[in-house]
């Protein structure tokens, strides 16, 4: 059966990896291809490149790591960051990128899903959403957070997967940097409405948040987590061991 | 020389990359001189059946590909470049493919559990059911990275299956002729290690 995955989030401004990084053994800790190819040497399962930087110089670097990392890393490559057109879904696909992550570009125009999967396919693009509690109700906003849009999040992704969306990450805001674990009770809300992929994402802060987040959820496929991973707290290939041993399956 | 046979479809920069790393050369052609030449054959494809089909036909290359297999060439198909060797495909109305490998190409929904998610996308173990050359540097269990929905059924030449709630045909071997659903190219060192044995064939 399919293992539950594990998934690195690199964010990528004017070339480097933001947060910086303190492992052993590297040589440059922010170079997002050398971290790149120890992720994907300690058993992550994907990695996710998120372009951070909004400069036309910036991303003409991103581009360029992008093509580097695709070239000596060899697992799926999920990029994000500035998709806002058909035009990115193509530079960045051309540069080695499996699927492509549209966030407030898709919620400025609800079409750009339905064209990326009518011309990549629907395996080709990641809705990902930033969302939070308003009221009780758990709302989508855009612009890294910042907005409230007034969306409601299990429309939003009813809607993405119905226009093509073939996988869903689902940040939340509210769980996001407290690493206390993930948002369990918004993660049932949007699993139990879709049946495309849905990654957990916001809030990871140990091993047993991952177990937790498996055991409680069976139809959550993979968690993602960047600084957790970044600073070293929780180990890729300890994690791993653990969820094995834990009873979930993962690829060891 | 690896040729990776370029027919308007798909992402090759992996592909290529990933040949690059294990110590070969590979490039991607359309040039039947340069396919007909090659050491080793690649026919990847990403998309639908039919319009995979439709390019490979047209554009000539479906003869040289079938050349290719009769000249006793080595030659993979990689994902929907596999289902594509079948004798025809049902993805959209009924296709033609290029019947090196016997059996059709249908949709998983038709055996899979009502409860488990389409496509089958992420990484699942390797089953071997015959013996095949590619494999010589795996061991069963070991893990390989799939993204499809479709799969070759009523086949005989079945190498591999993966287990979705039904022993899902994972790769084929006709021969010289093989076939990966899967992709070797993202599956981390286990698929160089598949590519690598396809390389050193008959070396």
């Amino acid at each position: 059966m399919l293992t539950k995955r594990i998934i690195p989030c690199l964010d990528v401004k004017n070339g480097r990896v933001v947060k910086g990084v303190n492992f052993m053994g590297l040589n440059d800790v922010s170079d997002p291809v050398e971290l790149a190819s120890y992720y994907s040497k300690s058993g992550a399962d994907e990695l996710v490149f998120y372009d951070i930087t909004a400069s036309f110089e910036g991303r003409a670097i991103f581009t360029d790591i992008l093509k580097k990392a695709a070239s000596t890393v060899f697992i799926p490559l999920t990029v994000g960051g500035g998709i806002n057109t058909l035009d990115d879904f193509d530079r960045v696909l051309k540069c080695g990128a499996d699927k492509v992550s549209v966030n407030s570009g898709a919620i400025k125009n609800p079409d750009l899903i339905k064209e990326g999967a009518k011309r990549y396919g629907d395996q080709c693009v990641v809705l990902s959403v930033d969302a939070k509690r308003v009221d009780g109700k758990f709302t989508v906003f855009s612009k890294g957070g910042r907005e409230n849009t007034g969306i409601d999040l299990i429309d939003w992704v009813k809607r993405g997967v119905d226009n093509g969306a073939g996988e869903i990450v689902l940040n939340s805001i509210d769980t996001d940097g407290v690493k206390n674990g993930f948002d369990l009770s918004m993660l049932k809300a949007v699993s139990d409405v879709v049946k495309v992929p849905v990654i957990a994402s916001g809030g990871a802060g140990k091993i047993e948040d991952f177990i937790t987040l498996f055991k409680t959820l069976d139809k959550v496929d993979a968690g993602l987590a960047a600084s957790i991973f970044h600073f070293g707290e929780v180990e890729i290939s300890n994690l791993k061991k653990q969820l094995k041993n834990a009873g979930i399956n993962v690829r060891i | 020389m690896i040729a990776i046979v370029d027919y308007g479809v798909g992402n090759l920069f992996s592909l290529k990359s990933s040949f690059k790393e294990i110590g070969y050369d590979a490039v991607v052609t359309a040039d039947p001189q340069v396919i007909l030449s090659a050491d080793k054959v690649i026919l990847p494809g990403v998309g639908a059946f039919g319009d995979a089909s439709d390019k490979l036909f047209s554009s000539g290359l479906a003869e040289v590909v079938l050349k290719v297999a009769e000249n006793g060439t080595p030659l993979m198909g990689i994902c929907l470049g596999m289902q594509l060797l079948f004798d025809k495909g049902f993805e959209y109305g009924e296709h033609k493919g290029l019947g090196l490998i016997k059996g059709e190409v249908k949709s998983i929904s038709e055996v899979i559990p009502s409860n488990l998610k389409i496509p089958h996308m992420g990484w699942n173990s390797l089953k071997f059911t015959a013996k095949s050359e590619i494999f010589k540097y795996l061991s069963d269990g070991d893990f390989v990275y799939f993204v499809h929905s479709f799969y070759g059924a009523n086949c005989p030449f079945v190498t591999a299956t993966a287990d979705y709630g039904y022993p899902l045909t994972a790769s084929v071997q006709n021969k010289n002729v093989y076939g990966c659903q899967f992709h070797p190219e993202k599956s981390g060192e286990t698929g160089l290690k598949i590519l690598r044995a396809f390389c050193e064939l008959g070396e």
